[in-house]
C-alpha cells in the first residue's frame, strides 16, 4: 500500500523534475534579465546640486518619463524609417536570390553542386563586422580597386557612402552575408520533396520551369515563411554593418538604426534607464511585426489547405 | 542571421549587470584609508601599452619594500572604460586604480567612483603645470587623480610640400585659411587638411585654445557655454573653410585618410604631441618629411594652445587600500625611473614637467628625426596650454558633436547651428538628470 502510493507520487513528480532545469535556466537567464530591463526602464538617476561628491546621485522612480522620451524621440522614429527602407531592399533581394540559387542547385543539370553550395554559403561564415569592414574598404573611393578601374575607364564614380546609394551599399553587405544561410534552409526543404511528385509532374509533361513554379515553390512555402520571419528580425536588429561603416563617412549618424540608438544611450551617454525603455519598445515592435507576419502566413496556409 | 549575435550580446550585458547587482549585496563595506599593515595587492585598469613593464619596476622596487603589489588589467581606451568603471562601481567592485581621461573625471566623480587622495599624494602637485593639475581637482581642494600624460596641440605640416607650393607656416588662423586657399589655387586636387567630425577631442581642444569654458560652476549651479562666442568663432571658422571648399570634410582615421596623408593629398594636420605615433602608422612613406610648429593663434602675438587627449591615474572609492593605491599613482607619474620607463615602453608624453625634456625626450621621435628640437619645442608649447573646463556629461556633448557636426560637414551647412544642437542636448541631459543648470 505505502510502496505503491510512493510509486505513483514519484511518477506524478517526474515531469516537474524534468522541467526544472529548463525552468531554472529560463528564469535566470531570460525572464530575470528581461524583468530587470523593464524595471530599469521605469527608473532614472536624480542628481542634487552640482552632483559632485558622495551621495549626490540617487536612483529614483521615473514613472513613464523614459517611455514618453522614447516615443517622442524623433531620432528613434527616423532610425526606424531608415531601417524600414533598408529592409525593403534587403529582404526581397536576399530571399529572392536565396530561392533562385536553391532552385538552381536542386535542378538536375547543375554541375559542381557541392562546391557552388559552399561558395554561396561561405560569406555567412564571415563575421558581420569583418564583412562590413571588407566592403567598407571597397566602398572608399581612395582605396578601392573598383574605383581605380572606374577611373581608368573614365566611368562615373558614384559615392556609395552617402544618401540613397548608402542604403544599397549597406543592403549589399547584408545580402552578401545572408543569402547563403537562407539558401541552405530552402535547399534543404527542396531536398525533402518526395521524388514521386516530380515523376508525376514529368508524366503530365511539365517543363522544368513549370515544376519549379507549380511544385517546388509551393512546397517550400513553409521554409520561405521561416526565412522571411528570420530576415525581418535580423533587419530590425541591424547594428554591425552601420556601426562598422560609421567611422568611414559623415552620412551615418550614431543613431542610424534603433539598436544603435540604444547602444548610444547605454554606452556613450551612460543612461541605461533610457536605453532600457528603448529596448523594451523595440522588443515589443519586433514581437508585433514578426508574430503578426507569422499569424498572417499561417492563416493563409490554412485557407489554402482547406481549399 | 548575422545580427542576432548583437541582441545576444545586449541580453548578456544586461545579465552581467544583473549579476553584478546581485553580487553587490555580498560586497564588503569598504574600510576607509587607514594605515596599512601587511601585504597589499592592487588591481589597475589601464589601456597604456607596455604598462605591465612599468608596473614590474614598482613591484620589484618600491612596491616590494612597502609590500604593495600592483596587477595590470589591460582595458580598451576612452569612453568604453568609463562605462565599465561605472558598472563595476555600481557593484562596489571597481578596481583599486583606473586610468581616466581628464574630461571623464567629472563624470566619474559625479558618480562617486573616485576617491579624494589629496592626503596621500604628497608634494605631487609641484611636479605639474597648474593648468594640468587643476583638471584633477575640479577646482576644489580635493585631488581625484594624478596626471599621467598630456596632449598639447600643435600644427604638423609637410615641410617639402610647403616649400614646393611656396607656402609659409601659418602663425594665425587667418593665415591658416589663406594657406588653405593658396594651396587650392596651386593644386586643386590637394587639401591643406580636413575637418573631421569623428573625434570631438580635437574640436574641444581648438575651442579651449580660443578661450572657451564649456562647463563652469557658480554656487550650486552649473553653467554650460558650449555655444559661447569663443567656440562659435572656432565653429564658424572651420565651417567657412569647409563651405568654400578650401579644406576637405571627410573623417580622420579612415583608410582614405591614411592614404591622403601618405600620398601628400593632405599636407597638414592639426594634432597633438602624440601625432608622431599616429603618423608612423598612417603615413609611413613620408617619414622625415613632416615638421611641427606651434598651433596658429587667433591674434598675432598670442601664444596659447589647447589640449587633445591626455589621461590620469585615479583611485576608486571601492578600493580597500586607498592610501597604498595613491602612493603607487604618485610614484608612477612623478618618479623619474617610472617616467622614463613610461616614455620608453609606453610612448606617452608625460604630464610631469621635468620629465618632458629629460632622458627619452632628449632626442626627437624617429619619425621626426629631421627636427632635432622636437621635444624642446613641445615642452615650450605644453607650457602655453589654456585651462580646460570639463563637466559631468562630456560624453553627451561629444556624442552630439559627432552627429551634428558630421551632418553639417557633409552638407557644408552652418556649423554654429550644429554647435547650438550640441549645447541644447547637453543642457537637456543635465536637466533630465536633475543638475541645477543656470540659463
Amino acid at each position: 500500500m505505502t510502496s505503491s502510493r510512493r510509486k505513483s507520487y514519484g511518477v506524478k513528480g517526474a515531469p516537474y523534475a524534468f522541467l526544472l532545469p529548463a525552468t531554472v535556466l529560463f528564469a535566470l537567464f531570460f525572464a530575470l534579465p528581461i524583468g530587470y530591463a523593464v524595471y530599469l526602464s521605469f527608473r532614472k538617476v536624480h542628481v542634487s546640486g552640482l552632483g559632485l561628491g558622495s551621495g549626490a546621485r540617487k536612483e529614483v522612480w521615473a514613472g513613464l518619463e523614459n517611455y514618453t522620451d522614447t516615443l517622442t524621440d524623433s531620432e528613434l522614429g527616423h532610425g526606424a524609417l531608415r531601417v524600414l527602407g533598408y529592409g525593403c531592399i534587403v529582404v526581397p533581394v536576399m530571399l529572392g536570390l536565396a530561392l533562385l540559387f536553391a532552385l538552381m542547385l536542386d535542378s538536375d543539370k547543375v554541375r559542381l553542386a557541392p562546391f557552388t553550395r559552399l561558395a554561396i554559403f561561405l560569406p555567412y561564415a564571415i563575421p558581420g563586422v569583418v564583412a562590413a569592414l571588407l566592403w567598407g574598404f571597397l566602398y572608399l573611393p581612395d582605396v578601392s580597386p573598383f574605383y581605380y578601374i572606374l577611373e581608368k575607364l573614365h566611368m562615373p564614380q558614384p559615392n556609395l557612402l552617402d544618401g540613397g546609394p548608402l542604403y544599397l551599399a549597406m543592403s549589399n553587405i547584408a545580402v552578401w552575408g545572408g543569402t547563403g544561410f537562407n539558401m541552405i534552409v530552402i535547399y534543404t526543404s527542396l531536398q525533402a520533396i518526395p521524388a514521386e511528385v516530380y515523376e508525376a509532374a514529368k508524366l503530365d509533361g511539365a517543363t522544368p520551369l513549370q515544376v519549379a513554379l507549380r511544385i517546388k515553390i509551393p512546397m517550400v512555402a513553409p521554409s520561405l515563411v521561416l526565412t522571411f520571419f528570420f530576415s525581418i528580425i535580423a533587419t530590425l536588429q541591424v547594428f554591425n554593418e552601420p556601426t562598422t561603416l560609421k567611422p568611414l563617412t559623415n552620412s551615418l549618424p550614431l543613431t542610424w538604426s534603433p539598436l544603435m540608438n540604444v547602444y548610444q544611450d547605454a554606452f556613450r551617454k551612460g543612461d541605461i534607464y533610457q536605453a532600457s525603455s528603448e529596448a523594451v519598445i523595440i522588443a515589443l515592435a519586433t514581437l508585433v511585426l514578426s508574430f503578426g507576419f507569422l499569424r498572417a502566413a499561417n492563416r493563409r496556409q490554412k485557407q489554402e489547405a482547406a481549399r | 542571421m548575422p545580427n542576432t549575435t548583437r541582441s545576444r550580446l545586449v541580453a548578456s550585458t544586461i545579465a552581467v549587470a544583473l549579476g553584478a547587482t546581485a553580487l553587490a549585496a555580498c560586497g564588503s563595506s569598504d574600510s576607509d584609508s587607514k594605515t596599512e599593515s601587511g601585504p597589499v595587492s592592487l588591481t589597475y585598469w589601464t589601456w597604456t601599452p607596455g604598462m605591465d613593464k612599468v608596473v614590474d619596476l614598482w613591484n620589484k622596487g618600491p612596491g616590494k619594500k612597502d609590500q604593495i603589489t600592483v596587477t595590470v588589467k589591460k582595458q580598451a581606451s576612452g569612453d568604453s572604460l568609463v562605462t565599465k568603471i561605472l558598472t563595476a562601481h555600481k557593484a562596489k567592485k571597481a578596481p583599486d586604480l583606473v586610468q581616466a581621461e581628464y574630461q571623464a573625471l567629472p563624470t566619474l566623480v559625479s558618480n562617486d567612483a573616485l576617491a579624494d587622495i589629496s592626503k596621500d599624494v604628497g608634494d605631487a602637485k609641484s611636479k605639474f603645470a597648474s593648468g594640468v593639475w587643476q583638471q584633477t581637482s575640479l577646482g576644489t581642494d580635493a585631488v581625484y587623480a594624478v596626471p599621467q600624460d598630456i596632449g598639447p596641440m600643435m600644427f604638423y605640416y609637410r615641410q617639402d610640400l610647403f616649400k614646393k607650393y611656396g607656402l609659409t607656416v601659418p602663425t594665425t588662423w587667418e593665415q591658416f585659411a589663406e594657406t588653405a586657399r593658396a594651396l587650392k589655387k596651386k593644386a586643386p586636387d590637394k587639401d591643406l587638411t580636413t575637418f573631421s567630425a569623428n573625434d570631438s577631442g580635437l574640436f574641444a581642444g581648438l575651442a579651449q585654445q580660443a578661450g572657451a569654458k564649456w562647463w563652469t560652476t557658480s554656487g550650486d549651479k552649473w553653467k554650460v557655454a558650449i555655444n559661447d562666442s569663443a567656440t562659435k568663432k572656432v565653429a564658424d571658422f572651420w565651417g567657412g573653410l569647409v563651405k568654400e571648399g578650401a579644406i576637405d570634410n571627410q573623417p580622420m582615421y579612415t583608410p582614405a585618410w591614411n592614404k591622403a596623408l601618405n600620398t601628400g593629398k593632405q599636407i597638414a594636420w592639426v594634432s597633438a604631441v602624440w601625432a608622431p605615433g599616429t603618423l608612423t602608422t598612417a603615413a609611413p612613406e613620408t617619414k622625415g618629411k613632416w615638421a611641427m610648429a606651434p598651433l596658429p593663434q587667433w591674434s598675432s602675438g598670442e601664444n596659447v594652445t589647447g589640449s587633445w587627449g591626455g589621461s590620469s591615474t585615479a583611485v576608486t572609492t571601492d578600493s580597500a587600500h586607498k592610501a597604498a593605491a595613491a602612493k603607487f599613482a604618485a610614484w608612477l607619474n612623478t618618479d623619474n625611473t617610472a617616467l622614463q620607463a613610461l616614455a620608453k615602453d609606453s610612448g606617452i608624453y608625460p604630464a610631469a614637467t621635468n620629465a618632458q625634456t629629460s632622458g627619452a625626450f632628449a632626442s626627437p621621435p624617429a619619425y621626426f628625426s629631421n627636427q632635432s628640437d622636437f621635444y624642446t619645442k613641445a615642452a615650450a608649447i605644453a607650457k602655453t596650454t589654456a585651462p580646460s573646463a570639463w563637466g559631468p556629461n562630456v560624453n553627451v556633448a561629444y556624442t552630439t558633436f559627432n552627429d551634428a557636426f558630421g551632418a553639417a560637414a557633409k552638407n557644408k551647412s552652418d556649423f554654429s547651428a550644429a554647435l547650438d544642437t550640441m549645447q541644447n542636448a547637453t543642457v537637456a541631459d543635465m536637466k533630465k538628470q536633475g543638475f541645477e543648470v543656470s540659463e
